[in-house]
């Protein structure tokens, strides 16, 4: 085994020189919020080389939801006929009409879940309540979605229902690279979750029709070095590559298990993103044979109204146009404390990255997911 | 939310399985990682093993990256240009 935070040092010693040698400026995508938050809590922004910066782009499914879809959530979980069951990350997110907390203090039945399994042996334990599972995320977490639906469909589970706001992380890339407003993008730092699931041959078609490479990166600071310096060498040298540096769990074909189980329950559909609009074939609906379990269809919920909460520039932060201290709310009005937006609110948003980890100007290199830095205020 | 945690599989029941996370032992679903066998590393997220980790492939990967220590190692001797010194072409695929 070899000493990560002496491999660190020498990689970052080793980007800093190829980034001289680049000799202009360069921007490359991560599209995680699992690596944003890596990124940011060994401080890794803060010691990159000048001319090479590191966007977040729309990575943090939290952040991505759609305002209209986060207000139907809360109205639904609001309802005294519904049992909400919903991972943490939601339970804070802001809505319209205050959000899920607030309604379980009201006394909704708002029910934090470790597994999709959980909600629905809910409705199995409670045959009169409705029960909802809150389907958010990206392809690492739809399959469990996919998972919970057979389940249900296989023992007849007619109290249990899915609202879905899943995303797929492909059509949102290729989004990326044709919107004029987005800064120009070198390289992308690829979901290393994500791809357990897709593969790395996905991205293919991305590196050869965008020249663009696309590196799939681990998390700890020695990886997050490794696929950064990589990306820059591929630019020194002119060359664009697909590059799997998370091999342990990254297969080309990806994981056929889970691939299987979102084919047989969803199909590829219109999405909204936050401050992305809609991008054709970007999230998961329900196959018809799977309707039924669709929580649209069985409370005739209506398409929900769009609007963004006044000031909050979430849209533009998650797609890289602008960053949190562009936002005149950031560590203002905005904060983990009382988030406005949801880059705040989620662990994973850009927004509590940068509040929480702030710019310090050193590379903190003894941090790990257990070791959670003391907050440090912008 | 895409978090995902390596985790040790200690317990095995078809479908069901108990992993040793930290020494804490939490139940997984295995339904997606048919290949994984008692004392397998696997991937846990949302309460299911997403993938069976590799260890020739994570010895693999930090191979690289001990060659780009390396690499870095000798340019500190150099100045000059960056050249590519992986020795497994740098994870290209």
């Amino acid at each position: 085994m070899i000493s990560t935070d002496q491999s660190a040092e020498k990689l970052l010693e080793r980007l800093r020189v190829a980034a001289q040698a680049v000799k202009e400026d360069i921007a490359f995508m991560e599209v995680c919020g699992t690596h944003t938050t890596s990124a940011f809590r060994c401080g890794l922004p803060t010691v990159m080389p000048p001319n090479v910066r590191l966007i977040s782009g729309p990575g943090c499914p939290v952040c991505v939801t759609s305002q209209g879809d986060i207000d139907r959530l809360i109205d639904l979980g609001s309802r005294q006929d519904v049992i909400l069951c919903t991972y943490g990350d939601m339970l804070r997110v802001p809505g319209r009409r205050g959000n899920l907390e607030t309604a379980r203090t009201r006394g909704r039945r708002i029910e934090v879940v470790y597994s999709s399994m959980d909600a629905l042996k809910r409705a199995i334990d409670e045959p009169d309540q409705q029960v909802v599972f809150a389907a958010v995320g990206f392809e690492t977490t739809a399959p469990a979605t996919a998972a919970a639906v057979c389940e249900a469909q296989r023992q007849n589970v007619r109290n249990f229902s899915v609202l879905a706001s899943h995303k797929r992380i492909i059509p949102a890339m290729r989004a990326l690279l044709t919107d004029e407003e987005i800064p120009s993008i070198h390289g992308f730092l690829c979901p290393g979750h994500v791809s357990v699931i897709i593969g790395s041959e996905i991205y293919r078609p991305i590196v050869d029709e965008f020249n663009v490479s696309c590196v799939i990166g681990g998390f700890e600071p020695t990886q997050l070095i490794s696929s950064l310096l990589c990306l820059t060498e591929l630019v020194l040298n002119r060359q664009t590559a697909l590059v799997n540096q998370y091999r342990e769990a990254v297969r080309p074909e990806g994981n056929p298990r889970a691939l299987a189980l979102l084919a047989e329950v969803f199909e590829p559909g219109d999405a909204r993103w936050r401050g992305m609009g809609i991008i054709p074939e970007s999230g998961l609906v329900l196959r018809d044979k799977y309707r039924h379990f669709d929580a649209v269809q069985r409370f005739e919920l209506s398409e929900p109204d769009e609007h963004e909460p006044p000031g909050c520039i979430c849209g533009k932060v998650i797609s890289g146009a602008a960053l949190p201290v562009q936002c005149k709310l950031f560590g203002r009005a905005c904060t983990p404390v009382s988030p406005i937006g949801p880059c705040m609110v989620s662990s994973e948003g850009t927004c509590s990255a940068w509040f929480k980890y702030g710019r310090s100007g050193h590379l903190n290199l003894s941090c790990t997911h257990a070791n959670e830095p003391q907050e440090v205020l912008p | 939310m895409c978090l995902a945690v390596p985790a040790k599989l200690i317990e095995q029941d078809g479908q069901q399985g108990i992993v040793d996370l930290h020494g804490n032992r939490l139940r997984v679903n295995t339904m997606m990682t048919p290949e994984a066998q008692t004392g397998d590393w696997i991937l846990i997220h949302a309460g299911f093993a997403i993938e069976r980790l590799d260890p020739e492939a994570a010895r693999e990967t930090w191979a690289l990256i001990k060659d780009a220590e390396q690499a870095a190692e000798d340019q500190a001797g150099q100045s000059g240009s960056v050249a590519r010194t992986n020795r497994n072409n740098g994870g290209i695929v």
